[in-house]
């Protein structure tokens, strides 16, 4: 397995080349490409039609937001896209991170034509996140309900919403209001020092 | 005056029975024939991912029972082993084996379902109630364990909850039975799960056999599943497809198989694969695939019977020390305690883990950050995948044709809208 993984590792240094990859490393057995968004439909081709690669199936895709890594130690691009990529020839994993160039609005390509299993991941990656994928056929909202305001997996949108619904008697209707419970925490979010509690 | 021609937009769903739950399918029409499926989804929304955030990790383990609600088991299977990997923890070797005997328990019980609501959805009543039957036996296999039909929450990250039980819950007399009655439904519950549980694959292939002689050389069966929704085997690739819808399209693919976790290498079984990559041949495959999640649950048994030992890791920063040993040491008390109330610190990094889910592959992205409770969660559910290839499949088809292609991709909701 471990040596299957140092194969690709060097089988997309040489195939891809040095500007094409932001990082390459691996860990926990699994092997992590960093691609600049410019080039991201480019290496996409390769990784499926080259040879040695030949990533024939895109498993998953999911958008990220990185604003409160370690409570705001992140210094690197807000938005990513990650991209979990199969290989039935030479059964192997790839996820390939592609950082999104601005913040404000987070722009990728899209690689539905590459694999067309993405389609809908990328439009959920756009309901969730705002990330928005150039040359998508049909970037419409996914997931939230019809007319739904924002991207709630942003990590500034708060876990209880904006608004919430319920049946107003009077006018005959369900209504939009805003949201009337507090939000709460119970066990708060910590991370230790390292060694904490010797281990 | 030449007849007017139209195109229909039909509205197909939410509240339809054949829409396995709450699919709204907008569907364009020329006559009878489906021009364009677009499936509105996102009705069973719960953000789950979302709510994963804000919770420890053992705290949105029941969250992964409620994704796909017909295999509970398979789902928290992939959620522990994504901990797992970023701990870098070891499992015992019996909860290993135990979780394959219930993941491949969970498979039954998930084909069974399908098996039931796809010959319903044609047009087959019976088998509906056949499946049915046999769900019961194993619903009561969870209930030993963990003590609920449905929502388990039995494996926890470094193992399983408890061991197996060596007895059966039984029946109690009541007004509607009589104790004759009584003792004919306990005769096999005498012994411990596991001589339950043999019992059962003892039985289990006579049962198979009469589903087959229900569908399978059925003409009417035949008639409405044989070149519906056909996948050759490059599609089913570029489209994403996994399980037996992928097998279904004739490619030799199976996670248990070609990277095999927990102790899938050590077991034997085969892996069906389709022809045709019909609706028939996909229906052929997951028939088979309950026979041979019999074969390795037989093997587990034998294995679990020889074999006692820990279920779960010793490593009391992942998993609760016993009780009698947190009120006897103030070590074990102090980890009890920080256990419950802040919950463990998983390493800062990323993983994905994948198991052969009934459906196909169900994967686990995790990201953490070092904190107790996950950075990011995304679950890769299946049918969300082959959800969103409905359009290609049902195009060119009648409309009772999307009835059995939504009943092919094996569609639950509970993990397409996470």
């Amino acid at each position: 397995m471990a040596n299957k993984l140092e194969v690709l590792q060097t089988a997309l240094t040489t195939i891809l080349g040095e500007d094409k990859i932001q990082s390459l490393k691996q860990a926990l057995n699994e092997v992590t490409l960093e691609v600049p968004a410019a080039h991201w439909a480019e290496v996409a081709l390769t990784l499926r039609d080259h040879p040695e690669l030949r990533f024939e199936q895109l498993v998953d895709a999911c958008g990220m937001d990185y604003s409160d890594y370690q409570e705001g130690a992140w210094t690197g691009l807000r938005f990513a896209v990650v991209y979990h990529l199969l290989s039935f020839t030479h059964n192997v994993r790839l996820r390939v991170r592609v950082f999104c160039a601005d913040d404000s609005f987070p722009l990728i390509n899209s690689v539905v034509d590459v694999w067309p299993a993405i389609n809908w991941f990328e439009r959920e990656a756009f309901d969730l996140f705002g990330i928005v994928f150039q040359g998508h056929p049909d970037l419409r909202r996914i997931l939230t309900d019809y007319g739904f305001v924002g991207h709630p997996f942003r990590k500034d949108f708060p876990v209880s919403g904006y608004v919430e619904m319920r049946y107003d008697p009077e006018q005959a209707r369900v209504v939009y209001q805003p949201v009337t419970i507090e939000p709460r925490e119970i066990t708060p979010r910590i991370i230790r020092e390292e060694n904490y509690g010797g281990c | 005056m030449a007849a007017e021609i139209r195109n229909y937009t039909l509205n197909f769903g939410p509240q339809h029975p054949a829409a396995h739950g709450v699919l709204r399918l907008v569907l364009e029409l020329d006559g009878e024939v489906v021009e364009r499926a677009d499936p509105h989804i996102g009705l069973l929304h719960r953000a789950t991912e979302k709510l994963a955030e804000s919770k420890t990790f053992i705290q949105s383990l029941p969250y992964m029972d409620r994704l796909d609600y017909v295999s509970m088991m398979s789902n928290e299977h992939a959620y522990c082993m994504a901990i797992e990997k970023l701990l870098g923890l070891e499992v015992p070797l019996r909860a290993q084996y135990i979780r394959v005997m219930f993941d491949e328990i969970t498979r039954i019980l998930n084909h069974l379902m399908w098996v039931g609501a796809h010959g319903l959805d044609c047009g087959a009543m019976t088998i509906f109630l056949y499946a049915f039957r046999e769900r019961e036996d194993l619903m009561d296999c969870y209930e030993a364990v963990s003590g609920a039909r449905m929502h388990a929450a039995y494996y926890r990250p470094g193992g399983v909850y408890r061991d197996l039980p060596d007895e059966m819950p039984q029946y109690q007399a009541s007004k509607v039975r009589n104790a004759k009655a009584i003792e004919e439904l306990n005769k096999n519950r005498q012994g411990s799960m596991l001589d339950f549980l043999e019992d059962f694959t003892n039985r289990f292939p006579t049962y198979v056999d009469e589903y087959e002689t229900l569908l399978t050389d059925n003409r009417i069966w035949k008639q409405r599943t044989v070149g519906i929704g056909v996948v050759d085997a490059d599609r089913a690739k570029a489209l994403g497809f996994s399980g037996a819808m992928l097998r279904g399209s004739g490619v030799e693919w199976d996670l248990r198989k070609t990277q095999p976790y927990e102790v899938y290498d050590q077991l034997d079984f085969d892996i069906p694969v389709g022809k045709t990559g019909d609706c028939y041949d996909r229906y052929l495959v997951r028939i088979e695939e309950m026979r041979q999640s019999n074969r390795i649950i037989k093997q587990c048994i034998a294995w679990l019977r020889a074999n006692p030992g820990p279920v779960i890791t010793d490593n009391h920063k992942v998993a609760p020390p016993s009780r009698e040993a947190m009120k006897a040491n103030m070590e074990e008390l102090i980890h009890h305690f920080k256990l419950f109330t802040e919950g463990m610190h998983v390493p800062e990094g990323e993983a994905y883990a994948a198991v052969e889910h009934p459906k196909g592959e169900f994967g686990i992205y995790l990201v953490s950050d070092g904190a107790n409770k996950p950075y990011r969660l995304k679950i890769r559910a299946p049918g969300y995948v082959h959800l969103s290839a409905l359009d290609e499949m049902a195009r060119g088809h009648m409309i009772s044709d999307v009835v059995a292609i939504i009943g092919t991709q094996d569609i639950v909701f509970g993990e397409i809208d996470r």
